[in-house]
């Protein structure tokens, strides 16, 4: 059974009970047992129509609880107004519900698990493997993010901009064990694609694709970084480079700029260089510029520099970093690369020490502590 | 069974017989040491006693609270604390003595010159449950 195919039905199918008058917390309970469900029954019984069983299983079990709650409460309520089973409605509230998990009252990391489990029909189990918290706090967080929605008008257009920077979290950041998250949020991000037409929804399915297309390189067979300039680029991934570069060009092809293709495009250029050596730096920068111009990053600014030293040489990168705050993360990290490639290796490996002194995750700390390891093992020499 | 944390120290305990800082390793040293660390914590993950284990950054500061209404007041990032913990592992074995044995393998791990560390890990049982029977 194909897992992935069956969770792509999840918000149209919760979509659809909740148009049928089912609260949005209720329904989303229901429509995770019926995944469930599916998951049980369907290899060795699969329907001949995954959707319309889906709708059935789900519907089935709101009246279900609805019934039980109203019993229990000693109330009849509107539960037997059962709407005659029939074809689903034409719309689909897919977009509908990414607004809704992605709303700006919740918090990034209730938007990011709301999103995964309504709109990505992970279970909660799923949820918590991936971000390393117990599953009972992954299943308040979620529940307490239902609540907060709770009064969020369905049928109000949201804002795409926060829909994209819950995506780009579920793809940035979090454990990759028996969840693939990057590969979700890819799936979660090319879904949102078909459901509206937007030139920076396009910009984030490139970047991640252009990303995700050099993945296995990135890090060697004993776990340890590997930085852009030394992976082997025929690991990477040139079908997923096409598909990213030709997004991507459509979407500039708009003339509609955002900071997700102006990413995507730095990440085109890298993939399209068949050696290090043979970056357009220069064109880089421009990119750098043009991000800069349009979020006013300092993080923008500190790859800026990076590309800076590559383009115009190592004192240029190294005098654009002084106009920034050495506070910034990996600052001292850029510090140390552009010292080492300006030839002052003795401050490079103690900025490289430094920087691995600060770093925010194991593996670039590891990565950092080796590349002042290896200058002073060469100065010794 | 009973609990145990295996306490790693950026500074603070004895020195270790080993003590070079791991940016004065070579390359090739440092990846055999992360080799020995992940192996050791799969091979505990195998006999089942294996629990988690965690690494801190370095940087870090006091807190504490300051009255009603008011921000808490911060200290730090502490650069003069004299002991400063690097990381932990959780264990859960059957013996005060087997928490020791399995502490000093993990202080084995080589460093300079691929030779053991010898590093001053600190052992710290954990508080159970009251047992059933009382009496």
């Amino acid at each position: 059974m194909n897992e992935a195919l069956l969770r792509s039905l999840t918000p149209t199918v919760l979509g659809i009970l909740v148009r049928r008058g089912a609260d949005f917390a209720a329904a989303e309970d229901a429509v995770q047992d019926a995944l469930v469900e599916a998951v049980r029954v369907w290899p060795a019984d699969p329907p001949r129509d995954p959707k319309g069983w889906l709708i059935t299983v789900a519907w089935r079990r709101f009246l279900d609880t609805t019934r039980a709650d109203a019993a229990r409460r000693r109330r009849e309520d509107l539960v037997d107004d059962e709407p005659a089973p029939g074809p689903a409605p034409e719309v689909d509230d897919t977009l509908q519900l990414y607004f809704l998990c992605a709303h700006p009252s919740l918090t990034p990391s209730s938007a990011v698990a709301l999103t995964l489990r309504a709109v990505g029909g992970l279970t909660t189990r799923q949820i918590a493997d991936a971000y390393l918290v117990p599953e009972a706090t992954m299943a308040q967080r979620i529940s307490r993010a239902k609540r907060t929605v709770s009064a969020v008008r369905f049928d109000r257009p949201g804002d795409v901009a926060t829909v994209l920077r819950v995506l780009y979290l579920v793809f940035n950041e979090g454990y990759t064990g028996d969840v693939d998250l990057a590969a979700e949020a890819i799936r979660l991000t090319r879904q949102l694609a078909g459901a509206i037409d937007h030139p920076e929804v396009a910009g984030l399915l490139a970047l991640m694709l252009l990303h995700h297309a050099r993945r296995a390189s990135r890090t060697s067979p004993d776990g340890s970084l590997v930085p852009l300039a030394e992976q082997d680029r025929g690991r990477w991934d040139t079908a997923v480079i096409a598909e990213g570069v030709d997004i991507l060009q459509t979407a500039l092809a708009r003339d509609r700029l955002g900071e997700f293709q102006a990413q995507a495009a730095i990440a085109a250029l890298h993939a399209d260089a068949p050696t290090a050596e043979e970056t357009d730096w220069v064109q880089i920068v421009e990119w750098y510029d043009e991000l800069a111009r349009l979020t006013d990053s300092p993080v923008v600014r500190l790859n800026r520099a990076v590309a800076v030293g590559e383009a115009d040489g190592a004192r240029a990168g190294l005098a654009a970093l002084t106009a920034l705050d050495d506070a910034l993360p990996r600052h001292t990290a850029v510090a140390a690369y552009l010292h080492e490639r300006d030839g002052d290796l003795a401050t490079a490996a103690r900025l490289y020490a430094e920087a691995a002194h600060r770093a925010p995750n194991l593996a670039e700390r590891d990565h950092l502590t080796r590349q002042a390891a290896r200058l002073n093992t060469r100065r010794q020499r | 069974m009973a609990k145990y944390l295996l306490l790693k120290h950026y500074r603070g305990g004895p020195a270790a017989v080993n003590d070079v800082p791991m940016d004065r390793w070579t390359p090739e040293e440092i990846s055999a040491h992360m080799q020995y660390m992940s192996d050791f914590a799969s091979r505990l993950e195998k006999t089942g006693e294996y629990i988690e284990g965690q690494a801190l950054a370095p940087e870090g500061a006091w807190v504490r609270y300051d009255g009603p209404g008011r921000p808490p007041v911060t200290d730090g990032p502490f650069a003069e604390t004299k002991d400063l913990i690097a990381g932990w592992m959780v264990i859960d074995v059957d013996s005060y003595e087997r928490a020791v044995e399995l502490a000093g393998e993990l202080s084995a791990a080589p460093g300079a010159g691929g030779k053991p560390i010898h590093e001053w890990l600190e052992v710290r049982p954990f508080l159970t449950e009251p047992p059933t029977i009382a009496e």
